[in-house]
């Protein structure tokens, strides 16, 4: 159990989305960094569709109401428990009263706080992420508020010891070390390179958008949240005036309004829309955008669908050795 | 038609043709059919399209497209026996604050817009945008309008709104791009049903002219 004591407006309970209930009109919601949450989850032993917090907006400052192992992953954020220092990607043990500081990220965008069990918030529609525009789902539907109290779920006893950490913790080496995608950085700005298959009306632009679109840095501005990333960039033009009918559209779909610049959408994007799609981000790589900032640049590198498909076998099969590698730690502990 | 992936996470097949409901009748059908389908999570049909998403990428990606193009081509239609449901609106006032723009846009009269908005008999055709929003097929055309140049950052649930040449009812407080002509009562959504939404597609919406506030 824990109490919030400070909190930017943006912090929510997440886990991996929402999935099934697209034709009801309901987003999928989620964890912007997945990997970061799946890898907090890891940590701590949970299932690994357990709920955790997100914060994109620091600082943020929890008091654990009881004894309980947790996790911190995602942005490094110069954490404290009390005044202990808190490497990123580590999980610790929290006595009852202590106090954990997340402080202003050095880099990247989201930090996530994972408790042992998973927040206890009720599922609804088959998940625990706060559903925004639906209001339902999370915390009470809504953005966590200074004063809530977050349960978590009890594990059934005996079935994992009562702590599995040592006294000053352990870690494991941000994703971005066994994922690495390197895009050449341009004028000293911070670049994210994310892998991109090309969508429905990809042959509707000109080639000289194409090539606008494969080789420009998109600057990603301040009208940029969980809904989905505005880009900032060559104008893209396409051959004639598209309009759509209303469709399915997934988190990664890359619109491009008549504006031509392009909107990427994300985890709390509607799940239908009409505007042209000029590709889609992979699956693979939507994490990486979870912890692109403001200001920042994104490139896209154009992949096929065998190696979308051959990426998120990558990304799996680096979760799964993760889990192994974590298990023997956990148990050389307990 | 039309068949292009959404990364690995979904495919989305558009049928030719025009946006009626004979060719809705036969993405009801392919949905029904496809959402049974190996590595598919979910069949989610739109306005004469329809998304499959996937649990997992389709090793055979190729195999699955041949299947969508074979099944349009033999899909038969799927009539659904929906319900007729009316809905009492206000048009105009605090509730309609665009009916002005719809009128300057056709040139036609409030009460002329009212009633040929009010006339059909409109089939729920798809649920997309936000929990428990219905996309209508049916509108008249002559009231068609295009979307806002600037969107309008908050309207409350139950805005009646014309759209292009789509009509339909917000179901929650949020962002819309469409004219508000209208408000009604009526809840869409509820989360705590495992059906949540309160239409289905195939379900027939009349819009009853409650109040018209000039």
């Amino acid at each position: 159990m824990i109490e919030i004591l400070a909190t930017g407006a943006l912090s929510t309970v997440q886990d991996l989305g929402r999935t099934g209930s697209l034709r009801f009109g309901v987003g999928t919601s989620g964890a912007m960094d997945d990997l970061a949450l799946a890898i907090g989850n890891i940590l701590l032993g949970n299932e690994p569709n357990a709920a955790a917090i997100e914060v994109p907006i620091l600082p943020f400052k929890i008091r654990f109401l009881e004894a309980t192992d947790f996790a911190l992953t995602g942005a490094d954020c110069g954490a404290r428990l009390d005044t202990q220092e808190i490497p990123p990607w580590w999980c610790l043990h929290a006595d009852k009263g202590q106090i954990l500081t997340l402080g202003v990220p050095k880099s990247d965008a989201r930090a996530y706080l994972t408790l042992a069990g998973g927040l206890d918030v009720a599922e609804v529609l088959g998940s625990r992420s706060t559903q925004m525009r639906g209001n339902f789902g999370g915390f009470e539907g809504r953005p966590l508020k200074k004063n809530d109290i977050l349960r978590t779920i009890a594990r059934a006893p005996g079935l994992t010891p009562h702590s599995a950490i040592s006294a000053s913790g352990f870690g494991v080496r941000p994703p971005a070390f066994g994922l690495p995608l390197r895009a050449a950085s341009q004028n000293g700005t911070t670049t994210t390179a994310v892998r991109v298959l090309p969508a429905g009306e990809y042959e509707s632009y000109t080639e000289g958008a194409l090539e606008h679109f494969w080789h420009a840095c998109w600057k990603v501005t301040p009208q940029s949240d969980r809904y989905g990333y505005r880009l900032e960039g060559p104008v893209l033009e396409a051959k004639t005036v598209i309009e759509k009918r209303s469709h399915g559209i997934v988190p990664g779909v890359i619109q491009v309004p008549q504006s031509g610049q392009p909107i990427i959408q994300l985890r709390d994007a509607q799940p239908s829309g009409g505007y042209p799609k000029i590709g889609t981000v992979i699956e693979a790589d939507i994490w990486r955008l979870g912890q692109t900032r403001i200001g920042e640049s994104i490139r896209f590198l154009k992949v096929s669908y065998e190696e979308a498909v051959a990426a998120l076998e990558e990304k799996q099969r680096y979760l799964m050795q993760l889990r192994q590698a974590v298990q023997l730690q956990r148990k050389a502990n307990s | 038609m039309n068949i292009s992936l959404l990364g690995t996470s979904a495919i989305l097949f558009e049928a030719p043709g025009l946006m009626d409901i004979r060719h809705q009748r036969r993405i009801w059908s392919m949905a029904r059919r496809f959402s049974s389908w190996p590595d598919v999570s979910e069949a989610v049909p739109g306005m004469t399209n329809l998304m499959l998403a996937f649990k997992q990428p389709p090793a055979d990606i190729e195999g699955l497209i041949c299947a969508l193009r074979e099944a349009w081509e033999q899909e038969a239609e799927l009539e659904i026996a929906g319900r007729q449901i009316e809905l009492p609106v206000t048009y105009g006032g605090d509730g309609g604050p665009h009916l002005v723009d719809v009128v300057a846009h056709t040139g036609l009269s409030i009460d002329e817009i009212v009633h040929l908005h009010a006339a059909p008999l409109y089939t729920v055709y798809a649920l997309g945008s936000h929990p428990g929003y219905c996309y209508l097929g049916g509108m008249d055309p002559r009231i068609a309008t295009p979307r806002r140049k600037v969107p309008v950052v908050r309207l409350p649930g139950g805005s009646v709104s014309i759209g292009g040449a789509q009509t339909g009812v917000s179901a929650s407080a949020g962002p819309s791009g469409w004219s508000t002509i209208g408000h009604t009562e009526m809840i869409f959504f509820d989360s705590s049903k495992t059906q949540p939404a309160s239409f289905s597609p195939g379900d027939m919406i009349r819009f009853r002219i409650d109040k018209v506030i000039k």
